[in-house]
């Protein structure tokens, strides 16, 4: 039972915090002698496996870090592209990182935005009149609760489909919202939350949640 | 360091009931050393009449989410939930009392909130060379910036001050319009 990230997004539609709270379980690190039997290529500024699935490494899987060192984008660390150093034989045997690639802040930015966006659709698609914004969404990984304070606020949450809890955890988490990044008279409003208290609450909010709802779904 | 924190959330839990009451003589204090200290700086009483409502504009603007986020009161649906709203919950958990509601206007638009006692008047005296200081303004600053989050443009201002010899205090609101941009999605 885990819940997996918190997202706040201002009025505008800004994301203003965001907390990642999961380890990408597939990850694999394996060491390649020359040549490589994968075949790599660019895809959105990142290099990934598009042939060649092998031993926990997967068409889609994004070059993570090569020899223990993260890679930068399409280039190692040190600014070389990825693809000509796999083509060098002098370069192996190498160790390279695979896993899915975590999404970078521009992203997550731009799909909080996205969210902001399609909320309205809830109320908009809706029969009846008054009908709130979209308040879940289900994939068969997880699903994503959102709660819009009547400010314009709004705090979304990604969880697994059997944790429960979750409506009481959104309140809490507009509660140390209210706490600790709005009494801090050092946060403008409507700007991304850099307060440490707000973090430290936030976690343990989130532990106390995920406990609770493992009581709930045991029992 | 989760202890620690659950410790702040419990004393949190707390306001409202009498470990609030022990600290009304700092929070007295506290404002009258602002009011001083901006008579002193501005020597106009005009002028700390706004920056009055200039620093009560910023707290309410943080205070109607701490609100919300502690009363999980809903939209209310017309002005006069919302007057009964603003004396007997917002007021009470603020500041321990609830005012009276009067004075509707034919419209419904305007109303009074009747005053009887002021925590931050306690053993307050007005001068006479301050005799247009509106020495409780931070309240209307504070009542407009909160609105103003929830999307209400509202005008308040003291009709009687019970520092300047009246026998209450009234604070008059009037609701100006409902304010249309960046409406929260699903409240159309």
């Amino acid at each position: 039972m885990v819940i997996f990230s918190v997202y706040v997004v201002n009025k505008a539609g800004g994301l203003i915090y965001q907390y990642d709270n999961y380890v990408p379980r597939a990850e694999a690190e394996k060491t390649f002698s020359y040549p490589l039997d994968l075949v790599l290529k660019h895809h959105d500024e990142k290099v990934i496996v598009s042939f060649g699935q092998r031993d926990g490494i997967r068409v889609g899987h994004a070059v993570l870090s090569i020899n223990g060192v993260d890679v930068n984008g399409k280039n190692t660390a040190d600014g070389k592209d990825i693809l000509e150093y796999f083509k060098d034989p002098a370069n192996y045997p190498v160790s390279i990182r695979f896993g899915r690639a975590r999404l970078s802040s521009n992203e997550k930015l731009m799909l909080a935005s996205m969210f902001h966006s399609l909320f309205a659709i809830g109320s908009q698609l809706s029969p009846e009149v008054g009908s709130s914004g979209i308040e879940m969404l289900e994939t068969d990984v997880f699903k994503l609760h959102c709660f819009q304070t009547l400010t314009g606020i709004k705090f979304i949450v990604l969880a697994d489909p059997r944790q429960s809890g979750i409506d009481a955890l959104l309140r809490k988490i507009y509660e140390v919202y209210s706490d600790f990044a709005l009494k801090n008279p050092f946060y403008s409003l409507e700007m991304p939350i850099r307060c440490e208290l707000f973090d430290q609450n936030l976690k343990s909010a989130l532990e106390v949640a995920e406990k609770a709802g493992n009581f709930g779904a045991g029992s | 360091m989760s202890r620690q924190s659950n410790r702040t959330t419990d004393s949190k839990k707390m306001v409202g009931d009498s470990s609030r009451i022990n600290n009304s003589e700092l929070f007295t204090l506290t404002y009258g050393a602002l009011v001083t200290q901006l008579c002193k700086d501005y020597e106009n009483d005009e002028e700390v009449n706004k920056q009055l409502d200039k620093m009560g504009y910023n707290i309410g603007v943080r205070l109607i989410e701490d609100f919300l986020a502690r009363s999980s009161i809903g939209r209310c649906q017309d002005f006069r939930e919302t007057a009964d709203v603003i004396a007997k919950v917002a007021f009470k958990m603020y500041l321990g009392i609830t005012p009276s509601v009067t004075n509707w206007s034919p419209a419904g638009d305007e109303f009074s909130l009747i005053l009887e006692s002021n925590p931050l008047v306690d053993f307050v005296e007005l001068p006479d060379n301050h005799s247009t200081l509106i020495y409780s303004n931070l309240l209307c600053g504070i009542l407009r910036g909160a609105l103003e989050m929830v999307q209400m443009a509202v005008d308040v201002r003291f009709v009687q001050d019970t520092l300047r010899g009246d026998n209450v205090t009234e604070i008059r609101m009037k609701f100006i319009k409902r304010i249309e941009e960046n409406l929260p999605a699903g409240d159309e």
